[in-house]
């Protein structure tokens, strides 16, 4: 056994440490992992496209954009932020909140495609809470404004991920159920969902104080 | 039938038209090669099924290339004033958002009520991959709706995408090379050496270091691999089941859960899971590549911290 395979990895730590363009420090990775693994040039190559042709469908959220930008040309996140700003009680606190419980409770359903980055948080969320922000302290600045907004995406994934393990259909819990078979313990997908019960609640009370406390601190 | 084939046609379709924008973009300091990134992509995915693997896997390399030399610049885009677009935000209003919602409901009616649909007796829609085959349908229609709302021509439309996807950049291929990253990784046997490495070196007798092992080398290796599925079989079957359920007698079904929820925790640190913290830094405009992470690191750690001790109190 030889240990020269986990040189891809420290590629990928050293490239992302020094801020390489990701793009050239994941194919470098993938060349040199290929190559350490005694693959030949020829198969490592095949092993990229195979993989591109198998993963294309992780590009389709592209097809979003025609339909937000030609909305976003007629005003969709002025209308989204405005109508946040319209209703004065609504502060930067309640936006996130309701989103992060709304998508939890719809993901763990199994309502997964309801939302996500380019869906829901690029066009809505984000403005809906900038405005919100604003209407709470005035002009935000530019760092602030792009602090919002990466909190808006990290709500949607801590919402997300632990919503959706909560889904007994969902390929996680089938994917648990299944190594598991394949060594002979059958567990019910409706045990594993429930046991995901207790990690979903803390990471929603963890993520909502979380929440409080930003919105707080911007408030000051 | 629909199946995936249609929806690569539609994104191929969208990629050469903005490769096509791109080229005549004169305000662009690098427009040919921009075009040809994005050309490259479409024939990607209009002639992926039938291209041989290792010219996909050559342009794979040659797309890094081009990324990774700085060939890929934004174009000019003629924006809207400020003015003209809260008169349209206040005349269009709530229209706005049906196209979005469709989108979303779309998606879910197709995904959730495939099974159903037949045309002439076979499935309307492909089952495999429902949900992605909904979503590239979902948004054809609401482009539709979108034009016929605001009465926009499509070339509008196009200039509107591309104006996101020279916002987007290079971004919009890296979760695409992190999977192809994963499996030349899986076919390695990476995992398989990580978590070795961790079995060998620590005294999993003890049942404390033993779950700690667990967790810990799930949440590590799922920021590895940018996927906790992938982590889960290798530290399952490295750890999970001869040590903890078969040495320390562990309960499978929670042990499962939690491990996999580790690994989720460590999905929220990782950039290799592009998909979810590297391409919002690009479509919400943040200038800081790991905003996103940073965002969620302590939500994520206090998090970790709590599963670990249901872990050891449930299992």
């Amino acid at each position: 056994m030889t240990w020269l395979p986990l040189a891809g990895i420290g590629v990928v730590i050293l490239g992302f440490a020094l801020r390489m363009n990701a793009a050239m420090v994941v194919v470098l990775a993938g060349v040199v992992t290929g190559l350490a693994a005694g693959l030949s040039p020829r198969e490592v190559l095949v092993a990229f496209g195979e993989g591109f042709r198998n993963n294309r469908f992780l590009a389709l959220f592209l097809l979003m954009l025609p339909v937000l930008g030609l909305l976003e040309r007629y005003g969709l996140r002025e209308h989204a932020a405005g109508w946040i700003g319209r209703r004065r009680g609504v502060g930067l606190f309640r936006v996130l909140l309701s989103y992060l419980a709304l998508r939890q409770i719809t993901a763990a359903l199994g309502l997964v495609s309801l939302g996500g980055q380019a869906q829901t948080v690029r066009p809505l969320l984000a403005p809906m809470a900038e405005a919100a922000a604003h209407a709470g302290k005035g002009d935000l600045c530019e760092e602030t404004a792009e602090e919002v907004r990466a909190m808006c995406a990290g709500t949607d994934n801590v919402a997300l991920f632990f919503g959706e393990d909560l889904f007994v259909a969902f390929g996680a819990v089938l994917l648990m159920q299944g190594v598991y078979a394949n060594h002979g313990i059958a567990l019910e997908p409706i045990d594993i969902a429930l046991w995901g019960m207790p990690t979903a609640a803390c990471a929603f009370v963890i993520h909502a104080i979380r929440l409080k406390r930003f919105s707080r601190r911007l408030q000051q | 039938m629909i199946g995936l084939p249609h929806v690569y046609l539609l994104a191929g379709i969208f990629l050469a038209a903005m490769a096509l924008l791109s080229a005549r973009d004169r305000g662009n300091p690098r427009r040919h090669s921009t075009a040809l990134f994005w050309g490259l992509l479409s024939v990607g995915f209009l002639a992926g099924d039938t291209l041989p693997a290792e010219a996909l896997g050559a342009m794979v390399i040659l797309l890094a290339l081009i990324a990774g030399a700085g060939g890929l610049r934004s174009g000019v885009h003629a924006p809207v004033d400020a003015h003209v677009l809260q008169e349209r935000a206040d005349r269009l209003g709530h229209r706005l958002l049906l196209p979005v919602l469709l989108v979303s409901l779309l998606t879910l009616a197709i995904a959730l009520g495939a099974g159903h649909l037949r045309l002439d007796g076979k499935p309307l829609v492909a089952p495999v991959q429902t949900t992605v085959i909904a979503l590239g349908v979902s948004c054809a229609f609401a482009l539709l709706f979108a034009l016929l709302i605001t009465r926009a021509g499509p070339r509008e439309a196009l200039e509107g995408g591309r104006r996101l996807l020279d916002a987007i950049g290079w971004a919009a291929l890296l979760p695409l090379l992190l999977a192809v990253l994963g499996s030349v990784f899986a076919r390695a046997g990476v995992g398989e050496l990580l978590s070795g490495l961790l079995t060998a070196s620590l005294p999993l007798e003890l049942h404390a270091v033993a779950l700690l092992a667990y967790a810990l080398g799930m949440a590590l290796l799922t920021m590895v691999m940018g996927n906790a599925f992938a982590a889960f079989p290798v530290i399952t079957i490295g750890i999970g089941l001869p040590v903890l359920v078969s040495q320390h007698h562990a309960d499978p079904a929670p042990l499962a859960a939690l491990g996999m929820l580790a690994g989720y925790c460590g999905t929220l640190l990782t950039p290799m899971a592009a998909n979810f913290n590297i391409v919002p830094v690009a479509l919400l405009g943040l200038r800081d590549q790991h905003a996103v992470i940073k965002a969620q690191a302590f939500t994520a750690l206090p998090l970790f911290v709590c599963n670990l001790g249901l872990l050891f109190v449930l299992s």
